[in-house]
């Protein structure tokens, strides 16, 4: 049982951190849809930085700065030029994702140590949450920290005030002097360097190594659990955790109907649009209306504003 | 301290919106800007509160020019806007809304800032929820909550541009008792209207627009007529309804049961004949709506029966087949598409379109109709660019020329009496055709003056009928806070 939790918790920490990172960008109001492509091209360059140079921390910080480019290209054609968010982000993935496979052919199936384990010492011997939170790698626990320091950030600081102002009404935070695509930009930008680190987290670590569309996609789920999250932090990482399991489930049940073993592994997805279908149901409404102080978790409107470019007059 | 605005000038591709435009503001003084539709009021106060940027002019406050950059600049000089729109984010917490763009810590003391939104609440005695959605609120909380956020900002000049419209009327009367105090603690406010009898009630002195430009400053008390023309050009005649004849019942409506979101309305009987217009008085949520929206086919009654000239259609489109059509309240909201053109609207609105269409042809089409109904705006303007005044006409003039039932929620919100008058003449017109008019009005006047016979509405319930010619504003006010004559 601990086993299975913990495996959960490692499989998807490459999703917590994509899924925040776009969670972030949305609720600022943009929607950057290249997310499938980015996070095969930041795996790659993330995989290929540490396999030359040898250094898997270089790694990390290149595939954080080219999900960065990508974002802010998105950022830039949408927020300066006023295109259309969807059709950019639609190109750019397309883009990305073809740059991955070209660049990346030189490293297709070389072998490279990932990143170690790191047990917390006396953490790791609580019982039952020690082997499930305190045996795993840094990249699980930034992933679990990450979850914790969006939500403080988004819901309890002035500057996450913010940036879900710009994202609902653009004109109400910029009659209140907040700087509507100055911040939409920044969050942009982090939202991107975030889903950059969930690529690299797949390439240098939970699935070590680079083949031809090694990601792929996990983009569309991330943002299908971007929706899922309602645009909340912690039931984001719900939906990743769900997501792994899922595939956890699907891996365990392979040997078991050998028959099924083309289909298992994609079964994750269409389970996971059907979660999201039972969400858009009033019953979430309904239990958020009986428990006001879970009103904020269980909301799942969209930001107003998201989507939509911003131009004071 | 006085504030002076010099030669504003401000721009919207080929509208000039202010063209030069100059005024001063003392300290303590109740300043109205009055102005019709389109008139540029809108726009020459958000030029102030930095939301827009002049294209040449000066503001200056204490003698001391400012450099207005933005919205921050301006609330940092003391200078606070409430927009014809209150800017609330409606699904954050009012406490959220209250904090948005405040300066401060980097984390939230949330508990800190309930307490003095709750102190400044009590101050002006609004009743505010902190931890409710502002969605929930009305339009009138909302502009209470945004009145103590900006002067929790410390604002010395508060803007208000017509905050009467969608209030109710002890709303207003808070309004204005809140405004006085206000000014007599030494604010300046600029309330922004174009309703007379609200600026001749709370200013000391008004400036009038026109096309942009200033028509003339007034002392008040003037004459009405003097500003009336100020405003217009020329004076304004408010034509009286002629009789027409009544024809046989078009809306019948027996013993109806009606439940919307607001109110449950039982057992409700009233009809409308060719002809006849029918008032609907009360408190916003008493069940006019939901009788409007249930005679236009949207709400199903629970019970009893809607006839349309003596069927009973069904769904939306054989009230529509039937000649029903529904004006809602919310403009931007149900009525119009954000984004789309004049044309677009017009061509959509025809039910004769093709397939194909020629957008030549719509064009021309369009520009004939923004001249019929005296729309400032081009075909090619977007629906939200319009002001306010002119979106209402841009709805009135889609209306289909032959109609069995019309049926409108404050058909004449947001415009001036010359433009009210106008539209009620075109409404009026109908009635030789044998259209009959049912609305919804918070204005009494207006009530009074076009119907022939007012339900007025008390919590689900018609309390009374009232003929029209022979009700007063004292009675309708009564019966609307449920007060029924003494018989
Ligand atoms: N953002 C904009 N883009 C283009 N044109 C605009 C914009 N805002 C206002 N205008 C135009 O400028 C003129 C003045 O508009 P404004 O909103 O200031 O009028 P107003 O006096 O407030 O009218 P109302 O009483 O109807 O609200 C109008 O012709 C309007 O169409
Ligand atoms: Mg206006």
């Amino acid at each position: 049982m601990e086993a299975a939790l913990a495996t959960i918790l490692a499989a998807a920490a490459p999703l917590v951190f994509a899924v925040i990172g776009e969670t972030i960008t949305e609720k600022a109001g943009v929607i950057n849809l290249s997310l499938d492509g980015s996070i095969m091209l930041s795996a790659m360059a993330g995989f290929a930085t540490a396999f030359v140079t040898g250094n898997l921390w270089l790694g990390f910080i290149v595939a954080a700065l080219v999900g960065m480019a990508v974002a802010l290209l998105i950022a830039f054609a949408s927020i300066s030029l006023k295109l259309n968010q969807v059709a950019v982000g639609f190109v750019l993935f397309a883009l990305t994702r073809d740059l991955s496979s070209f660049l990346g052919n030189p490293y297709v199936h070389q072998r490279l140590a990932g990143v170690p384990h790191l047990p917390i010492p006396i953490l790791e011997n609580i019982p039952f949450l020690g082997p499930i939170f305190f045996q795993q790698d840094l990249v699980v626990y930034g992933s679990l920290v990450l979850i914790f320091v969006a939500y403080w950030f988004i819901f309890r600081t002035r500057p996450g005030l913010k940036l879900r102002a710009v994202g609902e009404r653009p004109e109400a935070a910029h009659a209140r002097g907040i700087p509507v695509n100055r911040l939409r930009y920044l969050y942009t930008a982090i939202g991107g360097a975030l889903v950059g680190l969930g690529g690299a987290a797949f390439s240098l670590d939970m699935k070590l190594g680079w083949s031809y569309q090694h990601t792929l996609n996990f983009g569309w789920i991330a943002l299908a659990i971007v929706i899922f999250g309602g645009w909340h932090p912690y039931r984001a990482a719900l939906g990743a955790y769900l997501f792994g399991a899922l595939q956890i489930i699907a891996l365990k049940l392979q040997p078991i109907f050998p028959g099924l073993s083309q289909v298992l592994p994609s079964m994750p997805f269409p389970i996971m649009i059907l979660t999201l279908v039972i969400i858009y149901t009033d019953w979430l409404k309904r239990l958020a209306d009986r428990f006001p102080s879970l009103r904020e978790f269980l909301a799942s409107e969209p930001p107003s504003g998201s989507g939509v470019p911003f131009e004071p007059e | 301290m006085s504030l002076e605005l010099r030669d504003i000038r401000k721009r919207f591709g080929p509208v000039q919106a202010n063209d030069g435009v100059s005024l001063t503001v003392e300290a303590g003084e109740l300043h109205g800007l009055l102005g019709e539709n389109g008139a540029g009021k809108s726009t020459l106060m958000k030029i102030l509160s930095g939301f827009y940027t002049a294209d040449s002019g000066e503001i200056v406050l204490d003698g001391r020019t400012l450099d207005i950059r933005g919205p921050g600049d301006a609330i940092e000089a003391g200078i606070g806007m409430l927009h014809q729109d209150p800017l609330v984010f409606l699904p954050f917490t009012a406490l959220d809304s209250f904090i948005a763009g405040s300066p401060g810590g980097f984390v939230i003391d949330r508990r800190q800032a309930r307490k003095e939104m709750m102190e400044l609440a009590e101050r002006f005695g609004f009743d505010l929820d902190p931890n409710a959605p502002a969605r929930e609120f009305t339009i009138g909380a909302r502009q209470q909550l945004e009145i103590i956020r900006l002067l929790w900002l410390g604002a010395r000049v508060l803007i208000l541009d017509e905050p009467t419209t969608g209030i109710s009327a002890t709303q207003r009367e808070r309004l204005f008792e809140t405004l006085k105090q206000l000014a007599s603690e030494g604010m300046s406010v600029i309330f922004v209207s174009h309703k007379l009898e609200e600026v001749e009630e709370l200013c000391s002195r008004v400036t009038v627009l026109r096309q942009g430009r200033v028509t003339g400053e007034r002392e008040l008390p003037c004459p009405a007529d003097e500003l009336v023309e100020l405003m217009f050009g020329k004076s304004v005649v408010i034509q009286t309804k002629e009789p027409v004849e009544l024809g046989k019942p078009v809306l019948e409506v027996q013993h109806a049961t009606l439940e919307d979101e607001l109110v449950t309305v039982r057992d409700l009987s009233l009809s409308v004949r060719e002809g006849e217009v029918v008032g609907l008085a009360g408190l916003e949520g008493s069940g006019q709506r939901a009788l409007l929206r249930a005679a236009a086919g949207l709400l199903k009654p629970r019970s009893g029966t809607i006839r349309i000239d003596g069927r009973t259609p069904r769904t939306y489109h054989e009230f529509l087949d039937v000649g029903v059509h529904y004006l809602p309240a919310g403009r931007l909201e149900e009525g119009l598409l954000q984004g789309m053109t004049i044309t677009e609207h017009f061509v959509l609105a025809d039910e004769s379109t093709p397939f194909f269409v020629d957008w030549d042809e719509a064009e021309q089409q369009a520009a004939e109709e923004i001249r019929a109904h005296f729309i400032k705006g081009r075909p090619d303007s977007n629906a939200e660019e319009l002001s306010g005044g002119n979106q209402q006409r841009l709805l009135l003039a889609m209306l289909p020329d032959h109609l069995r039932l019309l049926l409108m929620q404050h058909p004449t919100r947001g415009l001036d009496i010359e433009s009210a008058a106008w539209v009620w003449e075109q409404l009026l017109a109908r009635r030789h055709d044998g259209t009959a008019i049912m609305f919804a009005s918070s204005d009494l006047d207006e009530l009074l003056m076009y119907s022939d016979r007012i339900a007025v509405f008390f919590s689900g319930e018609v309390i009374d009928i009232l003929d029209a010619r022979t009700a007063t504003v004292e009675q309708l006010g009564y019966l609307i806070g449920g007060v029924r004559a003494a018989s």
